[in-house]
């Protein structure tokens, strides 16, 4: 998923030992437990503001570290309406990053922290931004169903308790079902084209099946649990949870288009789950850690973004300014 | 497909992915144009903040001004500029303000309960004002007719 609440075990333990004052501990929880929001100023346990920013900033960085694969086609969009698009879809994802990171700010995190944090690699993004787009069919199937994956974890996440991560999904969730839409549309056109047409995606459909299975995180089977984050509405589904609810929404809408997904093993059972292979749960491990297709490069390229317009920023600082945290 | 194909796309794609730890040529042109490698073992520099603003927005003539979220900007130019490409993307925008953080005031949300009171006198609703019923038992203990 886009702002991993998961666990380590070591912080899991932590969560569940660090005290707290029981009086505002419980006006907090009582508040939340009214569906309630928790805006800036109030008053919140050590750990829900420090896994607030944790998954928030790992949002950020995803869509910022997500506009690279799709911003590599831009040059090269088959024809202007779509270049058009893309372009749009692109300057969208790079204005979902701009309203998190002021989200993740507001519980007291600098913007320049998170950056470095995401350059020296301490920071996360979403493994799926790991991959190539290597034909044009990756745009239609990223467009389509990397953010079909993103809405159903942002729609879930826009009914969470902190009010500046909600207000910021709301408005990225409007954004974002247009990018649906015309990642749709782009698989429609493929699918309804001509054999080659048909070829590259379903060549691109089989590489990303496996990025977008693990988009959700872990099996809850494999992932430390945590009541505490469910009950302050930090998370609010589990991996397992939204994933199925992904395949039962798009995996009908490919296979409609006469386009298949190169698993035997995927189907829905009498109780309404989807069943799949393992999805090699190792290779997401692996990329997490560094080794992906394209971490390197994603990183190097933000790397010399920040070294080659640093002159510019550099410029733009008045000394006798001093940073303020947003209000909201 | 029959089963066995579909057999057989599967294992193919377990490979279709190389892992590799070191930067690939990249499938974008642009990026191979760049001289990375150097640049990735560059050191990383802090620098710091732009002055933050708060973002007002405006949907049409009429309406109420609203806080939309916040820009960081060197100067009300520059901070409009990026208002205007974050927060009127979309829909219908009349105008944008922008202010600084710092030059707003507001109450904490810890004394949120100076406001409590506030629904509570409702002899300020017309609601509140009812004389239907004084009326009509005046008229009946006076024999009034209208």
């Amino acid at each position: 998923m886009y702002g991993s609440t998961n666990l380590t075990e070591e912080e899991a333990k932590r969560m569940n030992s660090t005290v707290e004052d029981p009086e505002k501990l419980e006006a907090f929880e009582a508040r939340i437990a009214r569906g309630e929001k928790i805006e800036p100023s109030d008053w919140m346990p050590t750990e829900y503001r420090k896994q607030l920013i944790r998954m928030i900033e790992q949002h950020a960085h995803s869509e910022i570290v997500g506009a690279l694969p799709e911003g590599t086609w831009i040059t090269r969009a088959p024809n202007f309406r779509r270049k058009l698009a893309l372009i749009a879809k692109v300057q969208d994802e790079v204005g979902h990053g701009q309203l998190l990171y002021s989200a993740a700010e507001t519980l007291g995190k600098t913007r320049e922290q998170m950056m470095d944090d995401l350059l020296s690699g301490k920071s996360k993004y979403s493994n799926v931004f790991n991959y190539p787009a290597k034909t044009w069919a990756d745009i239609a199937v990223i467009g389509f169903l990397v953010d079909g994956a993103a809405i159903v974890n942002q729609t879930i996440n826009s009914k969470g308790s902190y009010g500046p991560y909600c207000r910021a999904l709301e408005r990225i969730c409007y954004e974002e079902s247009f990018h649906l839409k015309q990642g749709h549309d782009n698989v429609v056109y493929l699918a309804t084209g001509t054999k080659h047409q048909r070829a590259i995606l379903q060549d691109a459909v089989n590489r990303w099946y496996r990025p977008l299975l693990h988009f959700f995180g872990p099996p809850d089977t494999m992932s430390a649990h945590s009541e505490k984050l469910m009950k302050w509405k930090v998370k609010l589904a589990s991996n397992d949870d939204m994933r199925n609810q992904f395949l039962d929404m798009y995996v009908p809408k490919i296979l409609e288009l006469d386009i298949t997904f190169p698993d035997p093993n995927l189907k829905k059972n009498n109780d309404g789950i989807w069943e799949f292979s393992d999805p090699d749960w190792d290779e997401f491990k692996r990329v997490i850690n560094g080794n992906g297709p394209c971490n390197a490069e994603r990183l190097a390229v933000r790397k010399f973004a920040e070294e080659a317009g640093r002159w510019v920023r550099q410029a733009l600082i008045n000394p006798s300014e001093k940073y303020q945290v947003p209000l909201a | 497909m029959g089963a066995s194909g579909i057999n057989k796309s599967f294992r193919k794609i377990s490979g279709s992915f190389s892992i590799k730890t070191n930067i690939m040529s990249s499938l974008d042109p642009r990026v191979n144009r760049l001289d990375l490698k150097k640049i990735a073992d560059g050191e990383i520099q802090t620098n710091s903040h732009l002055i933050t603003w708060e973002v007002f927005h405006q949907e049409k003539r009429g309406k109420q001004v609203e806080h939309c979220g916040i820009v960081h900007a060197s100067t009300p130019e520059m901070a409009l500029i990026l208002a205007k490409e974050q927060y009127a993307r979309r829909g219908k925008t009349t105008n944008l303000w922008v202010a600084k953080t710092s030059d707003v005031y507001t109450f904490g949300t810890e004394d949120e309960d100076i406001f409590e009171t506030t629904p509570e006198k409702t002899f300020r609703e017309p609601a509140f004002y009812k004389v239907r019923d004084r009326i009509e038992k005046f008229q009946n203990k006076n024999k009034v007719n209208v």
